[in-house]
């Protein structure tokens, strides 16, 4: 065999004698500090291994001596957070919307609660600050499509808008282009009559008499005859600039043309009434509750 | 070639693959006009295709080849099989850009989420295997390919084994990519993270992988040297138990053998720890043990030096083995999974810090005597900024199994820097490294076009590696902050949108991270492209080593 032990003159060490391909490998000891770590990362898991539940048996495990499981863990955890929020939470299920107001204590801890509800439940189309998008309204003002009282909005969260519960609020704006209600002259002119209700500018020519006359006719009976609008019926106020879809010109044709009817989902059986509850009085809370 | 060809015969193994072939293709026709899903169609006739094209290119193959096989030996020298290697470098880059790019453009849609187009081929969902899949598997995969089949024969000092069978591997390996990726795109999957592929698919690869581990063996087996070099001990370890973790987390039921779906036959928390055996040992066999392979040829071989310590390789080795398969459980803290297999998954894996660690010493005191050499020489620069990456993943793996700090970490984008300091710094640089020590090698040219470019790569990639992976760190600990994070009433601080939001500034310095690392790779494959262009060939000593392939 051509293998022969040899002195790495950088190192001083021997090699193992074999070459491959020209590599050859230092006999060099192990790291004592590298051995000594290791050792001790084996003694610490025996240690563990002792304490912890560790090593599967026939039908159970070894449970160790600290009775450890991570179960029992997280219901500890759980009741520390019961204790911190406190007996409030108790009353928050059995306390009227109106005795929650009455409570600084229960109204702090109901926005607190109402506040992460919503970020995890409403933000996705409200927005975190609840400010809206197009078609989601912004609930920091104060104009409410189905009413802005403390009852009200919880009835809102409640059963929803179109949601598919009996109890949803229902009425939509009619397609009143696309059902053949108005044609579409009609419709540019009921539509600049509507932009000026707010102040603004209308299309040059424009027979704003005929289009207070098909408003008063078709419009009138759900956003009422000043046209400042309806909860009963969610019809929204067209008098005060506050568009959830948009105000300029094309849209409010399209939106007179194609109908809206925008989902607001029911919460009730997917959050419980004391959540539901909180969640009324964090939105009543953000500046635009009545 | 005409005068041969009376004494010429086909083997055994082009008349029976030939065969074979043939057979394949008219199945996967019957199986594309049958099929019972479009994607599975597709599929079956991208089978059908290259059946017919392998029976093609066979006989092809058999026509032009001189009556003799291509000799073990010339001239007393062994006569290197160097074209599946070309092969699968060739291909490891071609999938390493590939695979970046596709990182890049899910890294983007994470910043800008309107980057999905909202197309169902484009988006996050189908995307992210593909990226994962395509930097895994067929980049690192490749470069495995590649160097395992020129180490192996090189430190044995034998042609490699087999004359089709080589090619069978890297060709097949790289049809199994095609089909598998293409597969994501059109929705194809098993819903198995980083084991995505469907059944059909599995099959394929278990039987490309069954021959890449008997031509590795073979040539193993008829060695000329009396003993086995460490790296073919890793790159053994690593064939082997890919081959066990395969068969183990993938067994499944198709609902037709004319659809691709199929149905895993574990369930419940079975699965999701057999998914983690498989998840947590693909990072501990396919990028640990299959790229210190790599480490311990190319260091050495580049450095000049002899490995640091042949009895720390052995030790960190068995070490290794044994105890990298039992911790898939840390993967699974804080779930059904009953505590006493996290107690197994979280120690195991603390103990491995040390094995792991081995290979980090043995990579870097290698260096002893030529630290001048990383001034002058980028490659041996990038082979141990490698090691000293993973060196720093080993520490940081083993940390965050520990459950405390898992449960700060866990979900987190701290585990998405964690994996791309290992992807991206170990195994990324030990890969390009390893090419471009390999490329002038295997095509005989006398050294890489430019130096000064692989200079370029070296740094443009490891500003992009120090981008991604603290942006990763700093909004990781960030969000699993602000997910615990209580009010002073017993509620949590902030909403998971909010913890979203959050991570915006992240997302586009990690993007910035990641195109950056893109385009050192790009850097890469100029250079190792001119190398074979335009590279002066090695003056060979008087006696040909290889004839031309």
């Amino acid at each position: 065999m051509a293998d022969h032990s040899e002195i790495d003159t950088v190192s001083g060490t021997a090699t193992t004698g074999h070459a491959w391909d020209g590599i050859k490998e230092l006999n060099t000891p192990l790291p004592r500090w590298w051995l000594i770590t290791f050792y001790i990362t084996i003694v610490w898991a025996i240690a563990y291994w002792i304490v912890y539940p560790a090593w599967p048996l026939i039908s159970s495990n070894t449970k160790g001596l600290l009775g450890y499981s991570s179960r029992a863990e997280v219901a500890v955890e759980l009741a520390n957070l019961e204790k911190i929020r406190g007996e409030k939470m108790a009353a928050l299920a059995t306390a009227s919307l109106a005795d929650i107001e009455k409570d600084p204590a229960l109204l702090a801890l109901a926005r607190a609660r109402g506040k992460t509800v919503f970020g995890d439940n409403c933000a996705p189309c409200h927005g975190t600050g609840a400010t809206g998008a197009k078609g989601f309204p912004n609930l920091n003002d104060d104009d409410w499509l189905w009413g802005g009282t403390l009852d009200q909005i919880e009835q809102t969260i409640r059963y929803g808008a179109r949601s598919g519960n009996a109890k949803a609020h229902e009425g939509q704006m009619l397609a009143f282009g696309k059902d053949g209600m108005l044609k579409p002259p009609e419709i540019v002119n009921v539509a600049n009559y509507v932009r000026s209700l707010s102040g603004l500018p209308t299309r040059q020519g424009y027979d704003a008499a005929a289009g207070a006359k098909i408003f008063a006719e078709n419009c009138a009976a759900c956003h009422g005859d000043n046209a400042k609008g309806n909860p009963e019926l969610g019809a929204p106020n067209l008098t005060d600039k506050i568009w959830l879809y948009g105000s300029d010109e094309a849209t409010v044709i399209e939106t007179i043309t194609n109908g809206r009817g925008g989902v607001m989902p029911a919460w009730e059986g997917r959050l419980d009434p004391a959540t539901i509850k909180a969640m009324a009085v964090y939105v009543h809370s953000l500046g635009g509750g009545k | 070639m005409s005068a041969s060809s009376t004494a010429k015969s086909m083997t055994i193994g082009e008349s029976g693959l030939a065969l074979i072939f043939a057979v394949t293709a008219f199945l996967c026709v019957f199986a594309a006009a049958k099929a019972l899903d479009p994607a599975f169609a597709f599929h079956a006739s991208l089978g059908a295709a290259a059946s017919a094209a392998s029976v093609f290119v066979i006989l092809n193959r058999y026509f032009e080849r001189p009556a003799e096989l291509p000799p073990q030996e010339i001239n007393g020298r062994p006569n290197y099989n160097l074209g599946p290697v070309k092969f699968a470098s060739f291909m490891a880059m071609f999938w390493g850009i590939a695979g970046f790019t596709v990182g890049l453009i899910i890294a983007s849609q994470l910043a800008w989420p309107w980057l999905n187009f909202d197309l169902p081929w484009t988006s996050f969902g189908r995307l992210r295997p593909l990226h994962t899949s395509a930097v895994i598997f067929a980049f690192g995969g490749n470069v495995l390919l590649a160097t395992s089949f020129y180490v192996v024969q090189r430190t044995c000092r034998t042609r490699l084994a087999g004359d089709l069978a080589p090619w069978f591997v890297v060709v097949g390996y790289n049809f199994f990519i095609l089909i598998a990726g293409t597969g994501y795109l059109l929705g194809v999957t098993q819903s198995k993270e980083y084991a995505e592929p469907e059944w059909y698919s599995d099959l394929w690869l278990t039987i490309v992988w069954v021959t890449y581990l008997l031509v590795f063996l073979v040539t193993v087996i008829k060695r000329k040297e009396p003993h086995i070099f460490v790296a073919n001990w890793f790159y053994l370890a690593f064939i082997v138990t890919i081959a066990v973790l395969h068969l183990g987390n993938n067994p499944a039921l198709p609902v037709s053998l004319l659809g691709s779906k199929s149905y895993v036959a574990w369930g419940g928390v079975q699965d999701a720890m057999f998914q983690w055996w498989y998840g947590h040992n693909a990072v501990g066999f396919f990028l640990t043990a299959g790229f210190l392979a790599i480490m311990y040829y190319f260091i050495p071989k580049r450095a000049e030096r002899p490995i640091y310590s042949y009895r720390l390789s052995i030790i960190h080795f068995w070490a290794l083995i044994f105890l990298y398969i039992w911790a898939g459980p840390h993967h699974l803290h804080y779930t059904a999974l009953p505590d006493w297999a996290q107690t197994l998954g979280m120690t195991f894996s603390v103990m491995l810090w040390m094995p792991s660690w081995g290979g980090m010493i043995n990579g870097l005191m290698t260096l002893s005597g030529a630290w001048d050499k990383l001034r002058t020489d980028p490659v041996l620069r990038m082979l141990v900024v490698s090691v000293a990456f993973y060196g720093m993943s080993t520490f940081e793996g083993p940390m965050m199994s520990i459950k405390v700090v898992n449960s700060l970490s866990h979900y987190t984008d701290w585990t998405i820097g964690h994996v791309h300091s290992g992807a991206l710094g170990w195994v990324g640089f030990v890969s390009f490294g390893a090419l471009y020590c390999l490329v002038p090698w295997a095509w005989n040219r006398r050294g890489l076009y430019s130096l000064k470019l692989v200079n370029w790569h070296f740094w443009t990639a490891t500003l992009g590696i120090v981008l991604y992976i603290s942006a990763m760190w700093v909004s990781g600990i960030l969000q699993g902050l602000m997910w615990r994070s209580y009010t002073a009433l017993g509620f949590l601080e902030y909403s998971f949108i909010e913890t979203v939001e959050a991570m915006h500034p992240f997302y586009i310095i990690r993007a910035a991270g990641g195109a950056l690392f893109l385009i050192g790779s790009l850097i890469m494959a100029y250079n190792l492209w001119m190398t074979v262009r335009v590279g002066e060939a090695e003056v060979e000593s008087p006696v040909a080593l290889q004839p031309a392939e």
